[in-house]
């Protein structure tokens, strides 16, 4: 089967000389066909440079994409068979959201009583089957954010970008607009390229998820193995802020003398093991994180569960964990 | 009372009175920052406006030269007579044109420097558009028409270049040629796409910036041809800026007097018809209506121009 996306040793530099910035350096990568694919990073790792590069408004200086087995290198952006939707929704203000959704069959030539159709029925995929005649400024955010996904699905694209798509929603709308989502992809069977700086959106909608930093993929895998055994010391702090030891550490607290991450939900509070000093508390709701400085200078975050007691900051305890939660790293950056 | 309230800040005379005043009630400052404004638009603008409109329904006895102070529509019907009919035609014939034109040239400079002009290059476009507009508006017409001149640079560089032919040709052309470019209808029509194209390209650069990079994106992305992407995003939303442009050109163009007088055929345009008729000629009523016309065309543009939908973007 040929992949939906397929980067062979793509490099995008910005600008020339000694100001030259590799956003995308030497990216291979492959995303199978009708998978939930994240891209996850902190801002300027080049995820989105790589999605742009996807969808055409990029193009590479080195290395090809493929875009279910046809080279991409001469293809604009208007004749790729992939939709995007953006990060501030850009929808035309100018237009009714029917106009907008019916966009792509427009400049496609559909006539207007089918495009119009078209349309209806993709804003009842979305649930905003009453919103056709209205203006996008007359819309809240999640549902301009609707309208954009009806415009994007319209054109039954074969990989459908997302850049950030939640970013800009408030927390309980964002909650359930990923569970929509997913649930939209898996009836569509559409490949989705989902681009995240949020570590807890990417586990929770992909079904695999590259982590960028600096312009380069660290690692991918799925959600559990990204999460579980992070493969360096920056996945392991960026996806769930593990604790990073180094190998002198690590040996110290009877691990292997490797690069090692230590979740701090496996760490628990117990009468005995090893002795430390609460520093800070702060307080999650479903639970508390609580800073832990060992005797022999680590700094240590523990995960308490909502429920379990809660030491005051300068309280003597003990801290104990499995010693297979201790998971060495092949990296070091 | 204040400062047994907050020692650290006690109050500081009448300055410190008034700006407690402006806090509680903003609609106070408002009041006073809206008062002069208001009065010279309501006394000074729209006053004289109704005196110009009021005067138009007056009309001049033909025997003593004397204005009738009783209000008739005799003006008017006089304003329609074919002599006076052809200089408004005339004007707002060149107006179209001249507004036309501006916006064709006006687009792609106004486009290149929202999108892609950055930092000094930037500087530089809007030194270059608003430049001209520093110099005497004189010195700039006449300037031009010694280069449209039988014996100027013009004529001068199409004869170096073996074109001599073609530019008689187009001086051939019937209505708008003429003996040289300098006495001609094109001659009028160079120096007024001249003088205004600044007033077309700042509202239009204006509003080009405020359409977002991903909106064009977002046209590509669904499969439209940049072709598309022109006609159906860019333009109705460059469509305001347009707009307030040609308002300018247009307007401007209708009520100039002096561009026509130096250069161009003697024939009148509205501004040197209202010049005449008020001045040596002493018929107010006549130039008053005359006056009246490019309000009236404006209204009307301003109308159509809002059931096409071009403020649909604002």
């Amino acid at each position: 089967m040929t992949a939906a996306v397929d980067f062979s040793h793509v490099s995008r530099q910005f600008g020339s000389g000694a100001a030259a910035v590799r956003a995308v350096d030497d990216v291979s990568l492959t995303i199978a066909e009708g998978e939930f694919f994240a891209m996850l990073g902190p801002s300027g790792s080049g995820k989105t440079t790589c999605l742009r590069l996807i969808s055409g408004f990029e193009s590479p200086n080195d290395g090809t994409i493929r875009i279910f087995g046809q080279d991409m290198g001469s293809v604009p952006p208007n004749r790729r068979h992939v939709n995007t939707v953006f990060q501030d929704y850009a929808l035309f203000p100018h237009m009714t959201v029917r106009d907008n959704v019916a966009y792509g069959l427009m400049v496609r030539g559909v006539d207007r009583r089918t495009r119009m159709a078209r349309a209806e029925e993709m804003l009842g995929l979305v649930h905003l089957p009453e919103f056709g005649g209205r203006k996008p400024g007359q819309l809240s955010g999640g549902q301009r954010q609707r309208v954009a996904l009806a415009r994007a699905l319209v054109n039954e694209p074969r990989v459908l970008l997302l850049d950030e798509p939640l970013g800009a929603l408030d927390l309980k709308l964002r909650e359930a607009m990923q569970d929509e989502l997913k649930s939209l992809q898996k009836r569509l069977g559409i490949t989705f390229v989902f681009v995240t700086h949020d570590q807890g959106e990417a586990l929770s909608m992909a079904d695999r998820v590259a982590v960028f930093s600096k312009g380069k993929i660290v690692q991918t895998g799925s959600p559990a193995e990204v999460y579980e055994r992070p493969a360096t010391r920056f996945v392991a702090d960026f996806v769930g802020s593990s604790n990073v030891l180094d190998p002198a550490q690590s040996a110290r607290l009877g691990g292997p003398a490797r690069w090692t991450s230590l979740r701090p939900e496996a760490i628990r509070l117990a009468g005995e093991g090893t002795p430390g000093t609460v520093t800070t508390l702060r307080y999650l709701g479903a639970g508390t994180r609580v800073s832990v400085a060992l005797a022999a200078g680590e700094d240590l975050g523990v995960l308490l569960p909502a429920g379990a007691p809660v030491p005051a900051p300068g309280d003597p305890v003990r801290l104990t964990w499995e010693r297979s939660a201790m998971h060495a790293m092949e990296g070091e950056a | 009372m204040s400062a047994a309230l907050d020692p650290a800040h006690p109050a500081r005379g009448p300055g410190d009175r008034l700006t407690g005043l402006f806090w509680r009630r903003p609609s106070v400052l408002l009041a006073l920052l809206l008062a002069p404004p208001l009065l010279w638009l309501g006394v000074v603008y729209v006053g004289s406006l109704v005196a110009l409109l009021w005067q138009s329904f007056y009309s001049i006895d033909e025997f003593s030269g004397v204005v009738v102070p009783e209000l008739t529509l005799k003006t008017y019907a006089e304003l329609l007579r074919p002599s006076n009919a052809d200089v408004i035609l005339r004007t707002a014939t060149m107006a179209a044109a001249v507004t036309i034109a501006s916006a064709v040239l006006a687009f792609p400079i106004a486009y290149y420097a929202a999108r892609y002009a950055k930092g000094r290059w930037k500087a530089a476009f809007y030194l270059g558009v608003m430049l001209p507009l520093w110099s005497s508006y004189l010195v700039k017409v006449y300037a031009w028409k010694l280069i449209l001149a039988k014996e100027g640079i013009v004529t001068w560089a199409f004869e170096g270049l073996g074109a001599g032919n073609l530019l008689n040709a187009v001086l051939a052309i019937p209505v708008i040629g003429g003996n040289s470019l300098s006495t001609s209808y094109i001659g009028t029509f160079l120096v007024f796409l001249y003088v205004w194209l600044p007033f077309m390209i700042l509202p239009m650069q204006a509003s080009l910036e405020r359409v977002p990079a991903t909106m064009l994106e977002a046209s590509g992305d669904l499969g439209a041809r940049p072709g598309q992407t022109f006609r159906h995003v860019i333009l109705p939303l460059a469509m305001p800026g347009v707009i307030a442009g040609s308002i300018f050109t247009f307007s401007l163009t209708l009520g100039d007097y002096i561009i026509p007088q130096i250069v161009g055929s003697s024939r009148l345009f509205i501004g040197q018809a209202v010049y005449t008729l008020q001045g040596t000629a002493g018929n107010i009523p006549l130039a008053a209506a005359f006056a009246v016309v490019p309000i009236l065309i404006m209204l009307v543009y301003l109308a159509v121009a809002r059931r096409l939908g071009a403020f649909d973007a604002l």
